[in-house]
């Protein structure tokens, strides 16, 4: 059984540990090891379209991921007290965010935005001053956020309801009872207690935009991120240079869910 | 303001996020489904079913699907519960934490470097080369539902372990010991007391596994090379490539019911299948 675990473990890492260790090659042929450097790391971080990529991507990620933190732990609030019909169509809605595939995801947002932009931009050209440059909707970063934000805000209203569920509604009363106003009780009493959960909401949301590939190939417009550009890199040919890109990037992903772990093993104390 | 006034405020916001950006696609999807192809791709109103009438064309799409999903979540399950069993039930408490998130930490990390991972394994100079030096020659790897498969195992793993990990710690341990105290081997003890108790992991983490593979994309488009392709490589085909979005509409929407009635038609089974136990242990 030991041994069973071992190699699942080999499974698991051996792909990675070639990964990394290729991008410490020194010859540019992707399959075949011809001594150690670290080139390939200074021309990744020299090559303007991955620094531009990675630009994309880190701002993306934070802009969605501060969205749907706030966004969710409000409605994870505001649902404590909603009951009946609007509650379940509340509870259907995050369902369906979770189950539906990116790709519909990705689909749906491309064709459905599309389409409003095509009606909304004219009319926008019509309104625009004589002489200034119409404003013009298309896809991009601000389609990106958007359809982020709308996946990861189901995941942070999960991760937070799970923890408002878990405290005591005493301690809420015992808030009130002291005068606290419900703003004052939330900010003084609720807020401390479920901001690990927030964090910890924050950066899953954080990981799961910058790691996505599918939602942003539908609708990122003419905008790369740092998945877009590794795919195609990748349809052009392995290079030590995507290894060493990719290498840093486990490498970042690995210290995001280390302090993701720690908030929320330090949480229970507050 | 009213308690009431102050909850639907706090939602809002989330609310209108989901009706823009999740329902109005939906939405969208279902209307163009029924429509038809503009003349340079894109949509042209309508009402047909035409574009459904058109499904089979895209039928070695939703086979792979539905063949290499449920395989690959099957061969997932079989390689990790004996993991999470040595974890949950055989490892000492002190490593127990450390070795989880060993398992776990490798899902969070981009799917889409991993898998590329295995192009390196499975091509030409990796698995294929070492297996000549023992003879074995010709043998093709890459681009082959069997490449996929170890993607899909690969890639999804984690999320298999982790649920499984967590019913069986739950596990009582003092039921394995009432049950070898009461003369039964390890073999009956482990399908009379543990696989049965464990359902609830092994449920969740199919599930998991399933709904995630039904979309899959990079996968098959890394390990499969054109060859063994998903639905989800289809839909890329046909809305960034051929810009039929009525017919893509149409795909993206049977996906989705194909979804919902599996995994309805699962549950249904899931619960069956612990209620028929309760009724057993009540007797």
């Amino acid at each position: 059984m030991r041994l069973y675990s071992l190699c699942v473990y080999l499974f698991l890492y051996t792909p990675i540990a070639i990964i990394a260790l290729f991008s410490f090659n020194a010859g540019r042929h992707a399959s075949q090891l011809q001594g150690f450097s670290t080139q390939w790391y200074g021309r990744a971080l020299n090559n303007p379209f991955v620094m531009d990529a990675l630009e994309t991507s880190l701002i993306v990620a934070f802009v969605s991921a501060t969205l749907a933190s706030v966004l969710g732990t409000l409605a994870a609030v505001g649902l404590q007290g909603i009951r009946g019909p609007a509650r379940a169509v509340f509870d259907g809605l995050i369902y369906v965010a979770i189950m539906i595939p990116g790709i519909v995801i990705g689909i749906a947002t491309l064709i459905a935005l599309v389409t409003v932009f095509d009606v909304i931009n004219p009319i926008l050209a019509a309104v625009a001053p004589e002489g200034a440059d119409p404003p013009s909707l298309s896809m991009g970063m601000g389609s990106l956020i958007a359809a982020h934000t709308m996946f990861t805000m189901a995941l942070v209203i999960i991760i937070v309801r799970a923890r408002l569920g878990s405290l005591e509604a005493a301690l809420a009363e015992a808030s009130a009872d002291l005068y606290a106003t419900p703003f004052g009780t939330f900010r003084q009493v609720t807020l401390p207690l479920i901001a690990p959960a927030i964090l910890a909401g924050f950066l899953l949301s954080f990981t799961f935009s910058f790691d996505d590939f599918i939602i942003a190939f539908f609708v990122a417009g003419s905008e790369t991120t740092l998945p877009i550009y590794i795919f195609s890199s990748i349809r052009r040919g392995v290079t030590p240079e995507i290894n060493a890109i990719g290498t840093m990037v486990m490498v970042a992903s690995l210290i995001l869910l280390v302090i993701a772990q720690l908030i929320l093993r330090r949480g229970p104390r507050g | 303001m009213t308690q009431r006034r102050r909850n639907w405020l706090l939602v809002a916001p989330a609310g209108v996020w989901f009706l823009v950006m999740l329902v109005l696609p939906l939405s969208v999807v279902f209307i163009f489904s029924l429509g038809e192809r503009g003349p340079a791709g894109g949509y042209v109103p309508a009402f047909t079913l035409e574009q459904y009438a058109n499904l089979p064309a895209r039928w070695t799409a939703f086979k792979n699907t539905l063949v290499l999903a449920p395989l690959g979540t099957l061969a997932a399950l079989l390689i990790a519960y004996p993991l999470a069993y040595q974890l949950a039930v055989r490892t000492d408490p002190k490593w127990k934490t450390i070795l989880l998130v060993l398992v776990i930490v490798p899902f969070w990390t981009s799917i889409l470097i991993r898998s590329y991972a295995w192009i390196f394994i499975l091509g030409g100079r990796g698995l294929p080369a070492l297996l000549e030096v023992f003879g074995i020659e010709g043998v093709r790897l890459i681009y082959t539902p069997f490449a996929v498969t170890i993607g899909i195992v690969y890639g999804y793993l984690p999320l298999m372990v982790f649920p499984i990990f967590v019913s069986l710690d739950r596990l009582d341990k003092r039921l394995l010991e009432a049950s070898s105290d009461l003369g039964a081997g390890p073999v009956t003890t482990f399908v009379r007391v543990t696989l049965p108790l464990s359902i609830p992991g092994i449920a969740t983490g199919c599930l998991l596994v399933f709904i995630l593979l039904m979309g899959e994309f990079l996968i098959p488009a890394l390990l499969g090379g054109g060859k063994v392709f998903f639905v989800g490589n289809a839909l890329v085909d046909l809305f960034l490539q051929s810009r039929n979005w009525a017919y893509g509409s149409a795909v993206a929407f049977t996906l989705i019911l194909i979804m919902l009635v599996s995994v309805t038609v699962y549950m249904r089974l899931i619960s069956r299948l612990q209620n028929g136990r309760d009724d057993v242990s009540v007797m």
